[in-house]
């Protein structure tokens, strides 16, 4: 797929630290999502995946710069970062349990005036039939897709999401990742993606990033690090 | 069945006013998990604001009444914005001691003000009452009980249909969520605040012509409250109500016909009712269990 040089960045993260107390998790992180691009952050467990789109999400203290679509993020509350445009579905996919699944969606639109449920639900069409459905009572792959379809209601300029496939047969898996590339290929949502499962992650993302101990040691297209040795050897296992 | 039915009525009347206040704590501790100590005194004090508005108590105003709410709204909105919201992440406990310091201060102040000494407080109903079959319906119960469940009604509505109110309850149960949807939870929080303090201040008006305006009123008006919702639950609004309502004709139908209850063992009664729903049933008559799948 090769480097895309006139795209517009959307996201740009440079020198981004962060600790939780005394702990440092993320040391100088730069990197960078363009328009219409899917980027998958890869790395071990407790590499700082989950740190870094906190970092931009503004749920954990951070130093350094992130830059969004031309702006700098500077007051960084959770809220106004979504009001910025960034959509994460955080870890655990926050889904509110005890809501019914109509009143998730309603959440995701909250921001907008007249959100567009119509359009969205296009991509979920089995969600208009458990509408009021307590969300709780959906399954794991289920949740995910309504996290999905709650954080694409809100419109946004960029989609993080944090290991979808967490806990999801490989089936489910599948088919989470064919709704994100669809949202993506047609509705140019850029999405910056968390995933321990390489495999799939590199199947959808354009490019990506190598985490390990808080720091970027490998970036480059998804081919090409698909067919890393590094790569190869301690995230795909083959 | 005469003494039945009256009794009836004067029970669902009181427990109308518990279980406002009852709503009240439930709401913040649903938002916050604080218990709010001072909701009592924060009902108290709008109540002397009512009285003063009324002319020292000369005759009820409808207009006072509603300008009471406003102020009890704005009130309690300050409250959260002042003082419990610099105490976040303070532990829970933190916020709780604050609402204790804030009740002696409220009380303090009524007394300060408006001097401790009884005083009377114009109710907006007639004192006669209604003959239905030989049942004396008092219309000052039936009205009681129509305003706080009318404003009951209101809140729920409120919850259940507007956005706002959507957000405060996805706020109540996953605030981080919430925020990343672009809430701004310290604001609905002080919303949370403001609706509990009116509703507060409908139980003082409407408690205040059957027991006269003190600093201390509410005291133990806030412990039956406290009783009705663990009874309900404590997470549950419905419960809350359901509870006071309970309460209410419980205490009254026991002072009717067991002769040992008093009105000195009233209050007794409804902490040991409390401590039993403690002991037997934690999570209250309506505590929910939540359904869950990861």
């Amino acid at each position: 797929m090769g480097s895309y040089p006139l795209m517009a960045a959307l996201l740009e993260l440079s020198d981004v630290s962060a600790r939780y107390g005394q702990v440092a998790a993320l040391h100088g992180v730069t990197l960078t999502v363009n328009e219409g691009e899917v980027v998958s952050l890869l790395g071990a467990n407790g590499a700082g995946k989950t740190t870094t789109l906190r970092a931009v999400s503004g749920t954990v203290r951070r130093s350094g710069s992130v830059v969004l679509n031309g702006k700098r993020l500077g007051r960084v509350t959770p809220e106004s970062v979504a009001r910025a445009g960034v959509a994460h579905v955080p870890e655990g996919r926050g889904i509110f349990a005890e809501l019914t699944v109509w009143e998730n969606l309603r959440m995701g639109g909250y921001m907008l005036r007249r959100p567009d449920f119509q359009s969205a639900l296009a991509y979920f069409p089995w969600l208009q039939e458990r509408r009021n459905q307590q969300a709780g009572t959906l399954s794991g792959g289920e949740q995910q897709m309504l996290a999905l379809a709650r954080a694409f209601l809100a419109r946004p300029r960029l989609l993080m999401l944090d290991e979808p496939s967490l806990g999801l047969a490989p089936l489910v898996t599948r088919e989470v990742f064919r709704v994100i590339s669809d949202l993506n290929e047609k509705e140019g949502l850029a999405v910056l993606v968390v995933e321990q499962n390489a495999a799939v992650a590199l199947g959808v993302a354009h490019r990506g990033y190598v985490l390990e101990t808080g720091s970027i040691v490998l970036e480059g297209t998804a081919d090409e690090l698909r067919t890393n040795d590094a790569v190869r050897s301690a995230y795909l296992g083959y | 069945m005469q003494t039945f039915f009256q009794t009836l009525f004067t029970g669902l009347s009181d427990g109308a006013v518990y279980g406002s206040l009852a709503l009240a704590l439930v709401l913040i501790y649903k938002a916050t998990e604080v218990i709010n100590f001072a909701q009592g005194e924060m009902a108290m004090f709008t109540t002397y604001i009512a009285w003063a508005l009324m002319d020292h108590g000369a005759a009820w105003k409808w207009w006072a009444f509603f300008a009471t709410l406003a102020i009890a709204f704005l009130g309690g909105a300050a409250i959260q914005q002042t003082l419990i919201r610099p105490l976040e992440r303070a532990s829970v406990l933190t916020a709780v001691m604050a609402t204790i310091a804030l009740l002696v201060i409220l009380n303090g102040l009524a007394g300060w003000i408006w001097s401790p000494q009884l005083q009377f407080f114009p109710s907006p109903f007639p004192t006669s009452s209604w003959d239905v079959g030989g049942v004396h319906i008092a219309k000052q119960d039936v009205g009681t009980f129509g305003i706080v469940m009318a404003c009951v009604l209101v809140l729920w509505l409120f919850f259940r249909f507007t956005k706002l109110g959507l957000a405060m309850r996805a706020g109540a149960l996953n605030p981080a969520a919430a925020r990343l949807m672009g809430v701004r939870t310290s604001w609905l929080l002080a919303l949370g605040w403001g609706f509990a303090a009116a509703l507060g201040a409908v139980s003082g008006m409407m408690v205040a012509p059957t027991i006269f305006l003190t600093p201390n009123m509410m005291q133990a008006v806030l412990i039956y409250a406290f009783a009705a919702a663990v009874l309900g639950g404590l997470e549950s609004p419905v419960g809350a109500v359901a509870g006071g309502l309970a309460l209410g004709v419980l205490l009254n139908m026991l002072g009717q016909y067991v002769h040992p209850v008093t009105t000195e063992l009233r209050l007794p009664v409804a902490l040991a009712i409390l401590l039993v729903v403690l002991l037997i049933k934690p999570a209250g008559l309506f505590g929910r269990v939540v359904v869950r799948r990861v």
